[in-house]
C-alpha cells in the first residue's frame, strides 16, 4: 500500500489541481460545518443561562430576592405561600456534606490503594468494577436507599428513622460518587513521576511514608479537584435524593428525618399539576438558577485548583 | 550528655522506630484495601438485593405487557421500547455533532481565545446537573422558546411537545460534552506522522481527516459514544422535566409520539407504597441493568479488540 498510494495520487494529480478552486470551497464548507457542531455547545450554554435568567428575573419581580435568599419558610404551593429558599439549600447541603464524608475518605483510600499498592492484575479487576459502579443509574441507587438502606438502618441502629430520611440519601450519594474521587485521584497519583518515589526510598522512607509524604502531596491538586467535582455532583444529584430523602423542606439537622433538596423540589413540581406561567411554577427556575450558580462556581474553582497548583514534571 | 543526644536521635530514626513504621505501613495498606472494597461490596449487595426483589416478576412476558393497576399484570413494554426509541435518536443526534465538534477542535481550530473558550465551555457543561438540561429541554423543545430571540414557531418550526424527539434532543445535549471529550482523546491518540504523510502526498485537510485520522480514531470514538449513551439510558430527571409520562400504554410509532422510558417507569413503581409494585421496580431495574451492562460490554470489547486510546 505504501508503494501503491503515490502512483494512484500521481495519475489523478493534474485533474485535481484544476479542480482546486471548487475543492477549496468544499474544504471551507466542511470547516464551517465542523465549527457549527462545536458551536452547538455554546448555544447550549447560552440557552441554559438565558432561560434561567429570563424566567428567574421574572420571578424576582414578583418575589423579592431578599425574601427568596433569606427566608426560612418554603411553602410556595400552599395557601400561605412562603418563598424562602434556605430550607431547600439546607437539605441540599446536608446531603452533600454527608455524602462527602463517605466519598472523600473512601475514594481517596481506594485511589491510594489502586495507584500505590495494587498489582496490575488486581487493578485490572477493581478498575472495571468501579466503572460499573459509576455507571449504575441514580434511580437504582434511589431504589436501593428506599428499600434496603433505610430498612437496614431501622432494624439495626436507628429504630426511629423515617421512611424518607437524609441519612440514607447521604450514604447512597456518597457511594455513587466514590468512583469519581477514586478515578481522578488515581490518575493524578499515577502521574507523579517514579523518580520522586525512588528518591524518598533512597533516603530510607518506608512505603507508607512515601505514599503519604511524597506521592499524596505531589498529586494534591488533582485530588482536591476530584473532591470539588464530587461535592458538585452531590449537589446536583436528583433521583436518588428524590427517592431517599423525600419532600419535606425544612431547616435543622435531624438527619433521621425527611428533607427536600433543590433538585428534588424541581422534580416534584414538574411531576405535579402546577400550571405553567404562574409564580408557583416559576419557582423552579429561581431554584434551578441557584443550583446552577452553585455547581458552576464549584466547577470553576476545581478547574482553577488544577491549573494553579498543578506540579509539572516535564 | 550533649554529645550523646544526636546519637540517640539517629538511632531512633533508623532503628528503634523501624518496626513500628513498617507496622503503620501494613495497617495503612489494610485500611486502603478496605476503602477500595467498600464500593465493590455495596455494588454486590445492591445487585443481590435487586435480583432477590425482582426475580419473581422476571419473565419474558414482562417485556410484552403494558403497565397496569395490578402488579401481576403490569409490564415494561412501553418503557423498554420507549427507551430504545429515545436512545436511538439520541445517538443519531449526539454522534455526528459530537464527533464533528471534536474534529473541529482537534484538527481545524486555530490556537486562539475562541478555541480556548469553546474548550472551557465544554468542560463546564459536563458539570451542569442533568436536571438543568431538563429545564433547557422543557423550554427549548417542548415550549419552543428560551425567553429571548425568536421562538421555534416564529422560525416556521413546530415545537416538539412531549415527544420522543424532544427527549432525544435533550439527552443529546446532555451527553454531548462527554462524546466530544472522548472523541478528542481518540483523535489526540492518532500519531501526527499519519497526518504529515497524508499532507505530504497532497491531501487536503478534510481528505486527511476522513481517510486517515477518523478511521484510526474510530474505535476510541465508538467506545466513548457507547459509554455516553449508556449514561443517557439511565437518565431520569431531565425526561421527567420535559414531561415524559409514567403511565403509557403504547409504544412509540414515530419520533413525535409521546413516550415513557425505563427509569421513569421504575420511578413510578418505586414510589408506590405497595410492596408488589416495589418488586416490580426491581424487575425493571434488572432489565435496565442488563441493557446497560450489554452496552458496556460492547464498549469494553471495542476497546480491547482495537486497542483504543482508553485501553490503559
Amino acid at each position: 500500500m505504501a508503494t501503491g498510494t503515490p502512483a494512484i495520487d500521481g495519475s489523478g494529480a493534474s485533474a485535481r489541481f484544476k479542480r482546486s478552486r471548487s475543492r477549496h470551497l468544499f474544504e471551507q464548507l466542511i470547516g464551517l460545518s465542523l465549527f457549527a457542531c462545536a458551536a452547538v455547545t455554546v448555544v447550549t450554554t447560552v440557552g441554559i443561562v438565558a432561560i434561567l435568567l429570563a424566567e428567574g428575573l421574572t420571578f424576582f419581580t414578583e418575589i423579592s430576592p431578599l425574601e427568596f435568599f433569606t427566608g426560612t419558610r418554603w411553602t410556595p404551593l400552599f395557601q400561605s405561600a412562603g418563598f424562602g429558599v434556605l430550607p431547600l439549600v439546607n437539605g441540599t447541603l446536608i446531603v452533600a456534606l454527608g455524602a462527602s464524608l463517605v466519598a472523600l475518605p473512601v475514594g481517596t483510600l481506594a485511589a491510594i490503594y489502586l495507584s500505590e499498592y495494587a498489582s496490575p492484575q488486581i487493578r485490572s479487576i477493581i478498575k472495571p468494577v468501579l466503572e460499573v459502579l459509576a455507571g449504575i443509574p441514580t434511580i437504582v441507587f434511589g431504589y436501593f436507599a428506599l428499600t434496603f438502606i433505610t430498612p437496614f438502618l431501622k432494624d439495626t441502629i436507628f429504630p426511629e428513622i423515617g421512611v424518607f430520611n437524609a441519612l440514607s440519601g447521604m450514604i447512597v450519594v456518597g457511594i455513587m460518587t466514590i468512583p469519581m474521587v477514586s478515578s481522578i485521584s488515581d490518575d493524578s497519583m499515577r502521574a507523579v513521576p517514579q523518580e520522586l518515589r525512588e528518591a524518598a526510598y533512597g533516603v530510607g522512607a518506608t512505603k507508607f511514608e512515601v505514599v503519604t509524604r511524597v506521592t499524596f502531596p505531589a498529586a494534591l491538586s488533582g485530588i482536591v479537584a476530584s473532591y470539588i467535582l464530587a461535592i458538585s455532583r452531590a449537589i446536583g444529584e436528583t433521583m436518588a435524593v428524590t427517592l431517599a430523602v423525600g419532600a419535606t423542606p425544612r431547616m435543622g439537622f435531624d438527619i433521621l428525618d425527611s428533607f427536600q433538596t433543590m433538585t428534588a423540589y424541581i422534580v416534584n413540581v414538574s411531576l405535579g399539576d402546577t400550571p405553567q406561567g404562574t409564580t408557583e411554577f416559576r419557582t423552579i427556575f429561581a431554584v434551578a438558577l441557584t443550583l446552577f450558580a452553585m455547581t458552576l462556581l464549584m466547577n470553576l474553582i476545581s478547574a482553577r485548583v488544577v491549573q494553579r497548583y498543578r506540579e509539572r514534571y516535564e | 550528655m550533649t554529645a550523646e543526644a544526636p546519637a540517640a536521635t539517629t538511632r531512633d530514626l533508623f532503628e528503634v522506630n523501624l518496626a513500628r513504621r513498617h507496622m503503620i505501613g501494613v495497617i495503612f495498606q489494610g485500611v486502603a484495601l478496605l476503602g477500595t472494597l467498600v464500593g465493590i461490596i455495596v455494588l454486590a449487595v445492591l445487585l443481590i438485593e435487586v435480583w432477590r426483589d425482582g426475580i419473581h416478576f422476571l419473565e419474558l412476558d414482562f417485556l410484552n405487557r403494558f403497565p397496569s393497576r395490578f402488579a401481576e399484570q403490569a409490564g415494561f413494554k412501553s418503557a423498554f421500547w420507549g427507551s430504545l426509541w429515545v436512545i436511538g435518536f439520541t445517538a443519531l443526534l449526539a454522534f455526528p455533532i459530537g464527533v464533528g465538534a471534536a474534529v473541529y477542535l482537534e484538527e481545524y481550530a486555530p490556537k486562539n481565545a475562541v478555541t480556548r473558550l469553546l474548550q472551557t465551555n465544554i468542560s463546564n457543561l459536563a458539570g451542569v446537573p442533568s436536571i438543568v438540561y431538563g429545564i433547557l429541554g422543557l423550554q427549548l423543545f417542548v415550549r419552543g422558546t428560551i425567553g429571548i430571540g425568536p421562538s421555534l414557531e416564529d422560525l416556521g418550526l413546530r415545537d416538539l411537545d412531549r415527544s420522543v424527539l424532544a427527549g432525544s434532543a435533550t439527552l443529546a445535549l446532555l451527553i454531548l460534552p462527554v462524546v466530544i471529550v472522548a472523541s478528542q482523546e481518540a483523535l489526540k491518540a492518532v500519531p501526527p506522522s499519519i497526518r504529515e504523510a497524508s499532507y505530504g502526498v497532497g491531501a487536503t485537510r478534510w481528505q486527511t481527516v476522513r481517510s486517515h485520522v477518523l478511521p484510526q480514531a474510530f474505535p476510541g470514538i465508538m467506545t466513548g459514544t457507547i459509554l455516553a449513551l449508556s449514561r443517557a439510558i439511565g437518565e431520569t430527571a431531565p425526561l421527567i422535566m420535559i414531561g415524559a409520562l409514567s403511565f403509557v400504554a403504547f409504544t412509540p410509532g414515530n419520533p413525535l409520539d409521546d413516550f415513557t422510558v425505563m427509569p421513569i417507569q421504575i420511578f413510578g413503581w418505586a414510589v408506590r407504597p405497595q410492596l408488589d409494585f416495589q418488586d416490580l421496580a426491581a424487575t425493571g431495574i434488572i432489565v435496565l441493568l442488563i441493557v446497560l451492562l450489554s452496552m458496556n460490554a460492547i464498549a469494553v470489547y471495542l476497546r480491547h479488540r482495537f486497542g483504543g486510546p482508553a485501553s490503559r
